[in-house]
């Protein structure tokens, strides 16, 4: 099975990175661009006895390690 | 007094810190390999500076589920002393022995300057030997070091005096300033400073060496 991980900045948690990015893109013209938040996507290759197994598995993985609680919240989608 | 130092894949202020311990305070100091599980018997724990396991997915993330990181929770959990600088302050946070996360520098540039702080509670077991709100200075060198924590939890530090240092002119973004906080029991301290890098006036400054005085005057 494969599974996506979203895994982005809590709102109110500043970024700095993303205000940098939408700057940038205000220079080459798109200043329709109001906000931007930049995150990170993981993939995943498991074995699991079901899609329901595998997304508890990958939601405890982001508990323990691929996201930190924090600052972050995370989004699992698991396709067989 | 005997001191662990542990290392990690990327650590690179390990050989400081032992230097500061053994060669100007003249007390013992073992290195810990990361992937120990257990440690030596010691008095208090170094998680020193440096780009553990490459910074990768978030600083400290790995370095922090290293099987040593279960006997330093162990450790701390028991009331024995913690101390992590810089990347270790990172690890400290990712492993939840303190609370709040360091986050991209407010500028996203790295930076490595010496900065000016202030010792915000100085009767804490690192900081005994500091006077009360004394001004000091020592090398920063980060591009993680934004102290991030919610409102409540800056409220439960504040009440606590769990923070220890702050910056003069906060080069970060840091929430109220924060370069330095201890747990709530007050034997586990991170901060982004490097009191190592200051321990002696020929390497430009002596300011950092009275926390390691501190621990170990109270030992």
């Amino acid at each position: 099975m494969k599974a996506k991980v979203y895994i982005t900045l809590k709102s109110g948690v500043h970024d700095p990175q993303g205000e940098a990015v939408q700057g940038t893109l205000a220079h080459l013209g798109f200043d329709q661009v109001s906000h931007v938040r930049i995150g990170k996507y993981v993939e995943l290759d498991l074995d699991a006895k079901s899609i329901d197994v595998a997304k508890n598995e990958v939601e405890s993985m982001c508990e323990r390690l691929l996201a930190n609680p924090v600052i972050e919240q995370y989004r699992v989608e698991v396709i067989s | 007094m005997k001191f662990s130092i542990i290392q990690f894949p990327g650590s690179n202020c390990d050989a400081d810190c032992h230097y500061v311990l053994t060669g100007l305070c003249q007390t013992k100091a073992d290195y810990v390999w990361h992937g120990d599980s257990e440690l030596p018997v010691t008095d208090a724990v170094v998680l020193p500076g440096g780009f553990a396991h490459g910074d990768y997915l978030r600083c400290g993330a790995m370095a922090a589920r290293s099987p040593i990181m279960n006997a330093v929770i162990d450790f701390a959990k028991k009331g024995g002393l913690v101390i992590g600088i810089c990347n270790g302050f990172q690890v400290l946070c990712e492993s939840g022995l303190l609370p709040g996360t360091l986050v991209r520098n407010q500028n996203l540039q790295f930076i490595c300057d010496d900065v000016a702080l202030q010792v915000v509670n100085h009767s804490s077991r690192f900081t005994k030997l500091y006077q009360s709100q004394e001004a000091v200075s020592m090398p920063v060198a980060h591009g993680e070091g934004h102290y991030y924590i919610d409102e409540a939890g800056l409220k439960d530090l504040q009440a606590n005096q769990q923070i220890i240092f702050t910056y003069t002119d906060n080069p970060n973004g840091s929430v109220a300033d924060i370069a330095g906080i201890q747990n709530q029991s007050g034997n586990v301290l991170g901060m982004m400073p490097h009191p190592e890098r200051a321990a002696e006036t020929v390497l430009g400054g002596s300011d950092g060496i009275k926390l390691f005085q501190s621990i170990l005057a109270g030992a």
